[in-house]
């Protein structure tokens, strides 16, 4: 019995866990008993874990998003301040471990992703005018998988112990015989949860972009998110499994000591590597595609112009998802490769800048005879074009793999994909949610604390960042819990810490943005408060169920089909309002994924007869699905007529 | 908006300058070795050339900013409908070409410098070292002297040093940055890592791979000395040191962190190096050591 709860105890506790564990779990009974209190199971079951409409999951993954941002963050500052004076006993090296492994793989597995899966899911069908994604249901068990996946990665902090290795996880140090809590197993396990979900992701939208254009979309009239969205999937499509079969493998070898990437029997570290940046690589294109896809909405947006060469903007993309599957072993350029290996993924690496490059310059020649008005949006877009630049071109820098051998593994680096991450990733995934918090909540975000905010995040981003560009060609080698005065780092590590600190003020600034708009902002808004181009914002605000009573036709449009129709007088909605047919939610989906987190669980410590309970669970619900009967259902006509009377008289498109 | 606009272009101003005003303190730009020498070469080329393409950027960007801003024009203005232009895309692809196509030449050229004898040094039979590493130590072998030593290592100056790495655990990294760029130590391989000092000097290295608790104090100290002075200590240990032992290394194996220490005789003779060879491209000599 004891021995049993043994397992599940922290192998290296600290005042900081305890506070975090208190936290959780006074956190978790607040919530149930607010839950409780306003009766709001039945609510949210009905209208939230169940839902198959595109855009309510799109918002839980938005909350997940926000949510793991803050995580992520709190450990970001942790180590910061570890940092911030040499020789700080504030952490001790376990424990930096195990916050900046968690750091990395919160930020970007279950920060990040969420965020643009967010942003597949609220936009792509409004955009390309459909009712919904290809397959609603395959949708909800998609987020649910990625929920549990990410539910499962957290809670490691608290029930047997972080994983510690880094979110790369290079074996042998990840196997067992050098990381000895089950840390690594809830890695492996979680990610590949949640990584099933993501791979749905991909398969969804890809067939809802292939097979629900409105008519008259052709490709080369998408507009440009959606052709990021169609192109990020189809990297993950490709680059995702990759990640379930290095992910199987490690689970393996930590569980059933098979020898795959261990140090004996003919394991092989260096195949672990490549395995994991086959994905990894990819896997940032997966995230900064999208983000591309948006800053080209805002640029053209409020520079009140057409993009600046869409086809050549399409283009460049498509090169960039080919090459990012051709660059990985830029990763391990110090692993003994040889001159000749290293030549070519220096010169593949490098080629990758230019289609960047175009796109940087396609941005810039947007503006060009441009009415440039500076929103909140825009100024994100704005402050993006110069760090993401300064991002890219380190990024040719570490390219070099002769001179790579001096940056890599050190805070060089480290400046390096945060200067491409948070410019590019982060900006544009703030700049796309003020931009559309309006479709989505119906009331716009403060203006002067939206500005405010950007300009104290890019400050605090430069004193963060660019300082350990610095020290990196100092020597100062990253993931090192601490240093010695000697190494005269502590003073720039000092000023990185107070941007950190400004950083900080900046994402609490935005909390307090959304508070401060949703007590003061008016509610009388249209449903085009931006004066925007794109489909999305042809229909009402809030969006009505079926996102469009009538389906756009826009054969007589451009790619900027509702610009067209308020400048042009182009019909965007010919014909008259007929039965809508819609999908019924399904429980079912969730039942499965809390079957998936406990077969997780118990296989993370090898508890086997759980781990069954699990897999049968999980088989039973297939089965079920496979039985049911589920044909959905119909909005009648005049149903959405009457809708449609109700947001008129509203005060809303058209 | 122009103040904001400066206020952005004066921070990478700053940092470009604080760079620039560095440039013969920060470590990897104050190279020792030949190796050293060709990456700061390197990274300043880069510096440069990157700086003039950020400069570039943000000046379009400023002008963009400036030029069209909404304020500046009159209520009416309609802007065109602008699909793009042959010529301007052209030079925005072209430009980029051209420089990636430099770089690559450059990046090939330091590849196969990087991965050789250092340049000047081609005709001296290199000093052969085995560097491997242990939680959370360096052991450093002298097949040729007989000697072991642990997480310091002496170099004669002005002579090729092949440091040949592996590891008695997770994947480290050697870097010794004024002598040149780091290579990983794996345990399953041995690969090469091609050094020279050209004086005399004293340097500190480390293990920059994440492996574990230990890591941050997995470092060394590195002496070029003189030929002369480093027979004398050859020598000298050869006269002072202890024979290292198997129980003793196993010891020394055992995971933490340990001072300097001196041994005759190696390790290679009891626990031999991994026999798999990550070889350089043309230094494919000894594949019949394959298992
Ligand atoms: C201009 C395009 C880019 C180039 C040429 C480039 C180049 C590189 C190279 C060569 C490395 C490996 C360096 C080393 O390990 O020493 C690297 C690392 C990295 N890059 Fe980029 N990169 C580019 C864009 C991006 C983008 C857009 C992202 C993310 C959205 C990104 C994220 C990362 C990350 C996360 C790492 C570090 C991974 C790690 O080892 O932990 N990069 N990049
Ligand atoms: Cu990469």
């Amino acid at each position: 019995m004891k021995e049993f709860f043994a397992q599940f105890a922290i192998p290296h506790p600290s005042l900081l866990i305890y506070i975090a564990m208190a936290s959780i779990v006074f956190g978790t009974i607040a919530l149930v008993a607010v839950v409780t209190y306003f009766k709001l199971w039945g609510y949210l079951w009905r209208e939230w874990i169940t839902t198959v409409d595109h855009k309510k999951i799109g918002i839980m993954y938005l909350i997940t998003a926000l949510v793991m941002l803050f995580r992520g963050g709190v450990d970001a500052v942790m180590l910061r301040m570890q940092l911030a004076v040499p020789e700080n006993t504030f952490l001790e090296a376990q424990h930096y471990n195990e916050v900046f492994t968690t750091h990395g793989v919160v930020m970007i597995l279950f920060m990040a992703m969420p965020f643009i899966t967010f942003f597949f899911n609220f936009l792509v069908p409004l955009q390309i005018g459909a009712r919904d994604v290809a397959f609603p249901r395959l949708n909800n068990l998609a987020f649910w998988l990625f929920f549990m996946g990410m539910g499962l990665f957290n809670i490691s902090f608290v029930i047997g112990g972080s994983p510690d290795s880094g979110w790369t996880s290079y074996f042998p140090l990840a196997g067992n015989e050098f990381s000895t809590s089950v840390g690594t197993n809830y890695y492996m396990i979680a990610l590949q949860i949640a990584g099933l979900g993501t791979l749905m992701t991909g398969i969804n939208f890809i067939t809802t972009i292939m097979k629900m254009r409105a008519p008259g979309m052709t490709l080369f009239k998408m507009p440009m998110f959606t052709w990021s969205a169609l192109i990020a999937n189809l990297i993950i499509v490709f680059a995702f499994p990759v990640l379930t079969v290095a992910l199987a493998m490690g689970t393996m070898d930590r569980l059933f000591a098979t020898n795959f990437f261990t140090t004996v029997n003919g394991g092989m570290d260096m195949l672990w590597a490549n395995l994991f940046w086959v994905w990894g690589h990819p896997e940032v294109y997966i995230l900064i595609l999208p983000a591309f896809g948006i800053f080209s909405e805002v640029i053209s947006t409020f520079a009140r112009r057409n993009l600046y060469g869409y086809t050549s903007m399409v283009w460049s993309m498509i090169v960039i998802s080919v090459f990012s599957f051709a660059v990985w072993t830029h990763h391990f350029f110090t692993m003994g490769q040889g001159a000749f290996t290293n030549s070519i993924f220096s010169i593949t690496t490098m080629a990758i800048a230019i289609p960047t490059g175009v796109k940087i310059f396609n941005w810039l020649f947007t503006l060009y005879k441009g009415k440039i008005e500076m929103t909140t949006p825009m100024l994100y877009a704005m402050h993006f074009i110069p760090l993401f630049t300064l991002g890219g071109v380190t990024g040719v820098m570490l390219a070099m793999s002769a001179a790579d051998y001096q940056y890599h593994n050190t805070m060089f680096l480290v400046a390096h994909f945060h200067n491409v991450i948070i410019p590019g990733v982060v900006y544009a995934m703030l700049a796309g949610l003020t931009f559309y918090w309006p479709k989505m909540f119906g009331f716009m975000l403060n203006e002067k604390i939206g500005k405010a905010t950007v300009w104290v995040m890019s400050i605090g981003f430069v004193l963060a960042f660019i300082p350990m560009y610095i020290t990196g060609l100092d020597g100062q080698a990253r993931r090192m819990y601490t240093y010695s005065d000697a190494t005269g780092f502590s003073f720039l590590n000092m000023v990185s810490f107070v941007g950190a600190g400004i950083m900080t003020v900046s994402f609490i600034m935005i909390v307090w943005n959304i508070w401060y708009s949703f007590k003061n902002s008016p509610r009388d808004i249209s449903s085009d408060p931006w004066n925007a181009r794109g489909l999305e914002w042809a229909t009402h605000t809030p969006i009505p169920h079926y996102n469009f009573a009538i389906t756009p036709d826009v054969t007589d449009a451009s790619e900027e089909a509702f610009w067209d129709s308020k400048k042009k007088g182009t019909q965007l909605f010919k014909g008259k309002i007929e039965d809508i047919h819609m999908p019924n939610n399904s429980g079912q989906t969730f039942v499965m994924s809390v079957f998936f987190f406990i077969a997780g669980f118990a296989f993370v410590f090898s508890m086997w007869y759980l781990a069954i309970f699990g897999l049968i669970g999980i088989l039973a619900c297939m089965a079920y699905r496979s039985l049911e009967d589920d044909h959905g259902y119909h909005i009648h006509a005049h149903e959405v007529e009457e809708d449609e009377k109700k947001h008129a008289q509203k005060g809303g498109a058209k | 908006m122009k103040n904001l606009k400066a206020t952005l272009l004066s921070f990478i101003g700053l940092s470009a300058v604080l760079l620039a005003g560095c440039n013969d303190k920060l470590t990897v730009l104050d190279p020792k070795g030949p190796q050293a020498q060709r990456q700061a070469d390197d990274t300043m080329l880069l510096i440069t050339l990157m700086g003039g393409i950020v400069i570039t950027v943000v000046a379009i960007l400023i002008f963009m900013l400036f030029k069209y801003r909404a304020s500046k024009q009159s209520a009416d203005y309609e802007p065109p409908h602008i699909h793009g232009h042959w010529l301007v895309e052209t030079i925005m692809i072209g430009i980029p070409v051209i420089i990636v196509i430099f770089l690559s030449v450059v990046s090939v050229k330091s590849n196969y410098i990087v991965e050789n004898v250092p340049e000047g040094y081609e005709d001296q039979e290199p000093l052969v070292i085995y560097a491997s590493s242990s939680d959370w130590k360096w052991h450093f072998s002298y097949p040729e002297q007989g000697i072991e030593t642990v997480n310091y290592v002496y170099i004669p100056a002005n002579r090729p040093v092949e440091f040949k790495l592996y590891s008695f655990g997770p994947i480290t990294s050697f870097w010794i940055p004024q002598l040149g760029g780091q290579k990983y130590a794996m345990s399953d391989m041995v690969t090469t890592l091609h050094l020279a000092a050209d004086n005399p000097g004293e340097f500190w290295g480390r293990n920059a791979n994440f492996s574990g608790r230990g890591t941050a104090e997995n470092i060394f100290d590195v002496k070029a000395m003189t030929a002369k002075e480093f027979d004398e200590w050859v020598t000298e240990v050869h006269e002072t040191a202890d024979p290292i032992t198997e129980e003793k290394f196993d010891e020394l194996l055992e995971p933490g962190h340990l001072g300097k220490s001196t041994y005759t005789g190696t390790h290679l003779e009891f626990s031999p190096a991994p026999h798999h060879e990550h070889h350089d491209d043309e230094a494919a000599e000894d594949h019949s050591s394959h298992e």
